[in-house]
């Protein structure tokens, strides 16, 4: 750890200690009834909830339950008993969890608890009493005041510490993250005051009346993230058993989906957008299997007909996989994956801005991951090669857009080139395709009969 | 393709079974009933009545649709249970009768379907019906004890009343979880026991939520007065966001497989729609051996593609028919279908059947392989024909091959369902 995070963690805790100190010197805490069990069962209820975080937002960090449990201590017994309530923190057991983080995090919730009750009571205007349901309507509003201090307080505190410590920046979470943060503040907050609304009938059992829904969604999550596992290993296994069939093309399909969600990203596409595409580049030549091997192997120029099965391949990818719930953007940039930007490609001859955005990104995906893999007719080209043919393409071929976007997410993270393909077993039962109609630098011939 | 689907969505929303008939007329006249009655004597606390089915309304608004085309709407039916339950509002004891609960319920009901409707999204009568009437039971049983259980009144407290709360909706949650297994056996021709179990499986846990939703929202309706209906859903809309997504990707998952079990077609490695032939027959057998659903699903799976291997291969084999092709040459095409599964790491128990799909019985194949090797043996046989002459002569065939090659527990189990399914044209 570097010096100013040893120095802020030592200042935390510091005030964390001076909060205890006051907490159980102050005996405010006896004004309410029997308090020491009600912070027993909170303690209680607040250890279980930090022990399993819900991972229902960003990926940087978890908000865990934990939040409602101090917060309805902060109703049910001040800020003296939500701040003892929180020192339970520093006993969750959850797994990676190392010693100094844990102090680290007890101590913010400490002195987040002792702030949000102080401006729960200052909001009250009332002498700290356990609610009654007369007090109902009145008390949302400084429950909202004392949840929004704690966030606030929580959110610098964390925000500090990861700047001091590890160097993340202003900047890296983005800001839709910080929208859902915020509503999933919000709704763990509601949760707080229903479990501290219901402590006066039923106690503890409230807690487990409103804690049991969220771990029920907490399996579904589970249940979601690994199917949504499963399910992306299964389109890229099929996807590759389509590719089988052609030695040397074994892998496009990931890689183009890898390179169109890299430019997709760049452009700053949301979150659904961005899976649709991954998915689109995964699946954009499915429909090739449609085009007759002779066609794919021949060698030498293609007749008018021949060309017209392989400009077909686009749309026989589409109706394989127009019966799937994606965005319909997938499927537009499936079907227009040969468009080119001058108009002149297939199947439409679709120009610059009417061809689908997807079909754009694809189109560059698709030719760079063409040239720089090894083809049966060719060695693959060097990077700057490929880059090159891609600038000469721009406005063309290309969308001067996405290629630019292309190349700084270049810069950003290198491009890994595929392994070079070891020449073909002899015995082998693949066919090679002695032209790859991705290839912009070799475009297919078509002779005339006429 | 879509048309076919759409078709068969449709019959299968249109042609309902005696079972769903009973349910919808009898929650017709429950309607009928509840809103008649209110409407002669008269809304008891109508704001209430009206925050409650506006929140039902909600409720149906927000259904959605788990694995197995189940429709659930967790909000309404938390919010209907809990009217049902509803001891006091803010201290002022809560007086309306069970009627009431029905009429309020239905209310909130046709009010949350009818935009639905406007997009043209009708709602599942079965479904709807059996919410209205879990929630209808529970009033029934509950509102004669409302008035000595509430707290309000001397001599009874709090743990009590939440008790028979608990007791009371845990009962109703079965009852209705029973009546969905009966009518699912029913509608997919599989054994009741079989049935039930998939249906807790399913619910299980989404019902846990409900229910806790509800008692939650009967207490906290005490403490907070109707302030409560705008809070006490926040825990159950969370689950019914993780729900939702995770039917959704459920739903993609298996229409994907669909989806790309066609590329063998597009190849010309097998005839057109015959994996989906295939798929189709072997799960309707698996049904009637009485297979639970998670199993169905790996079967399902594994029969939309039985023929992937085939994608390794040079050339096409002519026709696709793989009955007809060498034993070595099969096993050879399962043996590289079983790889390409396996490739995707957790889709292991899925390979293993694709690998054994042309085992001899000897040699004791995993049920779903049996079943597989049978329907494909069957397809291509018959093929899209629906012609019950050469049905019948490809089932003798089968039988024919005598015990060795096909198990003849699965070929009558086939014959079973394919004398059932005949003049459908899906088969």
């Amino acid at each position: 750890m570097p010096w100013p995070a040893r120095v802020f963690f030592v200042l935390l805790m510091g005030g964390a200690s001076f909060v205890v100190w006051r907490s159980v010197t102050s005996g405010r805490l006896e004004q309410f009834d029997n308090p020491t069990s009600t912070v027993l069962v909170l303690a209680l209820l607040f250890l279980v909830c930090e022990s399993v975080p819900t991972q229902l937002s960003v990926r940087q960090a978890a908000i865990s339950v934990s939040f409602s449990a101090a917060l309805a201590a902060v109703v049910l017994v001040g800020p003296e008993g939500a701040t003892l309530v929180t020192l339970t923190a520093v006993l969750s057991v959850r797994p990676g969890l190392s010693l100094v983080k844990r102090l680290f995090n007890t101590a913010q919730f400490a002195i987040c608890a002792y702030a949000a009750g102080e401006a729960f009571l200052a909001a009250a205007r009332a002498m700290p009493h356990q609610p009654k349901p007369e007090d109902f309507p009145e008390i949302i509003v400084p429950f909202a005041v004392s949840a929004g201090v704690y966030v606030v307080i929580n959110f610098l505190f964390t925000a500090t510490i990861l700047r001091l410590a590890e160097g993340v920046g202003r900047g890296v979470v983005p800001l839709r993250g910080m929208a859902q943060f915020l509503v999933s503040y919000l709704g763990y907050a509601t949760f707080g005051l229903l479990i501290a609304s219901l402590w006066t009938t039923v106690q503890s059992i409230s807690a487990v009346l409103v804690l049991l829904p969220l771990f029920v969604a907490r399996w579904a999550l589970g249940q979601y993230h690994a199917q949504q596992r499963s399910y992306d290993a299964t389109i890229a296994a099929l996807c590759q058993a389509v590719e089988t069939k052609d030695y040397y093309t074994r892998g496009h399909c990931t890689r183009v989906s890898d390179a169109s969600s890299r430019i997709a990203e760049e452009i700053g596409m949301g979150t659904e957008r961005l899976s649709a595409i991954r998915y689109a580049g995964m699946l954009h030549d499915v429909g090739k299997l449609g085009v007759p091997t002779k066609v794919l192997q021949k060698d030498g120029d293609l007749t008018e007909e021949e060309f017209a099965a392989v400009q077909l391949h686009p749309m026989r990818g589409l109706e394989i996989v127009r019966g799937i719930d994606f965005l319909d953007e997938a499927f537009a940039g499936i079907m227009h994956h040969h468009e080119k930007y001058d108009g002149t490609g297939y199947p439409m001859g679709l120009a610059a801005g009417e061809i689908p955005e997807f079909a754009r990104i694809i189109s560059v995906a698709d030719a760079w991951d063409s040239m720089t893999s090894d083809r049966a007719y060719r060695k693959a080209k060097s990077k700057d090669e490929a880059l090159a043919e891609l600038r000469r393409g721009s406005g063309t071929q290309f969308d001067p857009v996405m290629v630019t976007a292309f190349l700084r997410a270049l810069d950003r993270h290198p491009w890994e080139p595929p392994p070079s393909v070891p020449p073909m077993p002899f015995d082998a039962v693949v066919e090679q395709v002695v032209k790859d109609h991705d290839d912009p630098t070799s475009p297919i011939q078509v002779v005339s009969e006429r | 393709m879509t048309a076919s689907r759409r078709d068969r969505s449709r019959s299968q929303g249109m042609s309902l079974d005696s079972g769903q008939w009973l349910l919808i007329c009898a929650a017709g006249m429950l309607t009928v009933a509840g809103i008649a009655h209110t409407a002669a004597t008269e809304l008891i606390h109508s704001n209430v009545a009206i925050g409650f089915g506006a929140l039902i309304a909600a409720g149906e608004l927000a259904r959605l649709t788990m694995p197995g085309n189940r429709e659930v709407a967790p909000v309404s039916t938390a919010a209907a249970l809990g009217y049902a339950v509803l001891l006091d509002v803010g201290n002022k004891p809560a007086t309306h009768d069970a009627l009431q609960v029905v009429a309020v319920v239905s209310a909130g009901m046709i009010a949350g379907a009818l935009p639905h409707l406007a997009v043209g999204r009708p709602p599942r009568l079965d479904a709807i019906a059996r919410r209205l009437i879990s929630s209808s039971l529970l009033a029934f049983a509950f509102r004669p004890l409302a008035e000595r259980l509430s707290p309000t009144t001397a001599g009874s407290n709090w743990w009590i009343a939440l008790l028979v709360m608990a007791v009371l909706i845990t009962a109703v949650l079965l009852v209705d979880v029973g009546i969905a297994a009966m009518l699912r056996a029913e509608v997919v021709r599989t054994a009741f026991p079989v049935a039930v179990r998939d249906e807790v499986r399913m619910v299980a846990r989404l019902d846990a939520a409900v229910g806790a939703s509800a008692a939650l929202l009967a207490l906290s309706a005490h403490s907070m007065g109707l302030t409560a209906l705008l809070m006490f859903a926040a825990p159950l809309l969370v689950t019914q966001v993780a729900f939702r997504k995770y039917a959704g990707i459920r739903a993609t998952y298996l229409q994907t497989v669909r989806a790309l079990s066609r590329v063998t077609e597009v190849g010309g490695y097998v005839e057109p729609g015959h994996s989906r032939r295939v798929s189709h027959l072997s799960v309707a057998i698996g049904r009637e051996l009485g297979m639970p659903e998670a199993e169905l699903l790996e079967l399902e799976y594994a029969a939309l593609m039985h023929d992937i291997g085939q994608l390794s291969l040079s050339d096409p084999i002519p026709g696709g028919a793989t009955v007809l092709t060498d034993p070595g040459q099969a096993r050879r095409i399962a043996e590289l279908g079983a790889e390409v599964i396996r490739k995707t790491g957790v889709l292991n128990q899925v390979a293993e059947i694709v690998r054994h799909q042309c085992d001899p019985v000897a040699l004791t194949p995993p049920t779903a392989s049996r079943i597989i090797k049978v329907a494909n043996a069957y397809d291509d046989l018959v093929g899209g024909s629906t012609d019950r002459d050469r049905a019948a002569a490809a089932l003798e065939r089968l039988r024919l091959d005598g015990g060795d090659a096909y198990d003849p527990r699965i070929v009558e189990a086939m014959a079973r369902v394919v004398d059932r399914l005949a003049p459908v044209s899906v088969l």
